[in-house]
């Protein structure tokens, strides 16, 4: 395997959006991404595309195709292929290109994600969203997604007193880091009580602990070590980009108050990489809810399993903490764009190493699908 | 939905699920292969039991058309004393219900499909 770099990123604006379709949204990204690499579009080769539920929102399927022809790339008659991992969707997308990039099948590919969800109504968007779990034996009871994190929230606040207030002030960081995000959706700061006030979903989550599910695409252009050296002076490298199953019910596992899925994706990114939990700079992790962020900490190995409450209530993970989590705004204030969400993370590491908006040298994603039975973990250097 | 609920029906209004005769382990719901043994295993349908102890609970309140009616409830993990874990709704009330109480399965309406539709039943829970 060859070393891979992003060279190039681009994002559209994540939120209601309304006067924008699935395409024109893919295409902002993607031209955003080409004048970013300075290329014009025909050295690519490859596209891989996350999007989760495009067959439910937009009764649209046969994504790849789409993509490729509305980018542009129709008379290229490149390859476009269309990855679904419920929320996990862009992550898995951002491995595929790196695979076949490192691979040196191709030297240059895109790894895009998209997603667009305010064509339905909220109550169907949560129908389609709770379709990411076991939809005969958890959404046949009335266990929503929301209910799902719920039930792991529960469990963790009894096995290690983690708190409503702990939770909430994940949200209160995410939402104050989005306030000098220009792409995010919700850039304003909120306080502890705003969320502890905000209605329950599931108890004990409410409105405000819950990521939006959010319009919005991203795209990130990656190259050969070769390519990557003539077309810019600052590449991020990519390190390892691993991912992990598990068993896609809640019922069905053992420990309920970790992600097995994490925690194996991490081991091996952390071999490959060859570096350790600790020497991690700055990570984006998938924050659906507010409970995942401090579940993330630990089986990231950024503090011992049962401390990751401890280390949101000590500031830790705060831009200037020891390690800043969500510098983006995180899905929280961002917006949650299913598909995109993975893509979305990759582009916020990059420009966060690249832009020097932390200091940093090594930085962490984490992409989950559903409760946790897909993981991706991504890990970037500059 | 209507074909996918019907070919589940035996596992939905009782609790049926698998067990694997290699390594003893129980799994709600029922499984084609052990996730232990995989092909050195053998799964035989069996009758779980009927009580078991709450994992884990919440109480819904932004609930879908189909459970509008019904909310808020509450829906747990229920450790049966076989070792399986089912995901199901307790019928309590919401200040009732927590982790370490004991509970039996009982057969009650889940939801419906409309007016006409047909009436989805199935396994829930009440306190013991």
């Amino acid at each position: 395997m060859r070393r891979v770099a992003v060279v190039g990123i681009g994002q559209s604006r994540f939120g209601e959006l309304w006067e924008k379709s699935f395409r024109d949204i893919v295409i902002e990204a993607g031209v955003e991404a080409l004048e970013d690499a300075n290329i014009s579009g025909e050295e690519i080769e490859a596209i891989y595309v996350g999007n989760m539920s495009g067959g439910r929102y937009l009764a649209q399927e046969h994504i790849g195709a789409l993509i490729a022809d509305y980018s542009g790339l129709a008379e290229l008659g490149i390859p476009s292929v269309r990855v679904e991992a419920a929320d996990a969707s862009g992550g898995v997308a951002f491995r595929e290109a790196y695979l076949a990039v490192a691979s040196g099948l191709y030297d240059v590919a895109i790894a895009a994600g998209a997603e667009k969800v305010t064509d339905v109504g909220a109550e169907l968007a949560i129908d389609i969203m709770s379709s990411s779990a076991d939809r005969e034996w958890e959404y046949f009871v009335g266990a929503t997604l929301p209910a799902l994190y719920a039930l792991i929230a529960r469990v963790h606040m009894k096995e290690f007193g983690t708190k409503e207030e702990d939770m909430a002030l994940v949200s209160v960081k995410n939402h104050k880091n989005a306030v000098k995000n220009p792409k995010a959706q919700f850039r304003r700061e909120i306080s502890v009580d705003d969320v502890l006030r905000s209605p329950y979903i599931a108890e004990p989550i409410k409105v405000l602990d819950s990521a939006p599910i959010s319009d919005g695409a991203a795209v990130v252009i990656l190259a050969s070590e070769e390519i990557a050296k003539k077309l810019t002076d600052t590449p991020v490298y990519v390190s390892a980009v691993t991912q992990a199953s598990d068993y896609l019910s809640l019922q069905s596992r053992k420990d309920l108050a970790s992600f097995k899925a994490v925690k194996m994706a991490a081991k091996k990114a952390y071999k490959l990489a060859k570096i350790e939990a600790k020497d991690v700079d700055v990570a984006e992790v998938h924050d659906s809810f507010t409970i995942a962020e401090i579940i993330a900490y630990e089986d990231l190995g950024f503090c011992e399993k049962g401390e990751g409450a401890k280390m949101i209530r000590e500031g830790e993970t705060e831009v200037g903490g020891r390690i800043p989590v969500n510098v983006s705004g995180g899905l929280k204030a961002c917006g949650h764009a299913t598909g995109a969400t993975g893509v979305r993370q990759i582009v916020d590491l990059v420009r966060i190493l690249r832009d020097g908006i932390v200091d940093a040298e090594t930085g962490l994603a984490l992409n989950l699908g559903g409760t946790g039975a897909t993981a991706v973990v991504s890990i970037l250097r500059r | 939905m209507l074909p996918r609920f019907w070919r589940k029906i035996k596992y939905r209004y009782r609790l049926v699920g698998s067990y694997c005769e290699n390594c003893g382990e129980y799994y709600h719901p029922p499984r084609n292969l052990c996730p232990k043994c995989r092909r050195k295993g053998s799964i035989k349908e069996v009758p779980l039991g009927s009580e078991g102890t709450i994992l884990s609970y919440t109480v819904v309140h932004d609930a879908p058309d189909d459970f509008k009616l019904q909310k808020p409830y509450v829906v747990g993990l229920v450790k049966l004393d076989c070792g399986a874990v089912v995901t199901a709704q307790i019928c309590c009330k919401p200040e009732e219900v927590e982790i370490g109480k004991r509970v039996r399965a009982v057969f009650r309406k889940y939801s419906e499909e409309g007016e006409d539709g047909i009436i989805y039943y199935g396994t829930k829970f009440e306190l013991i």
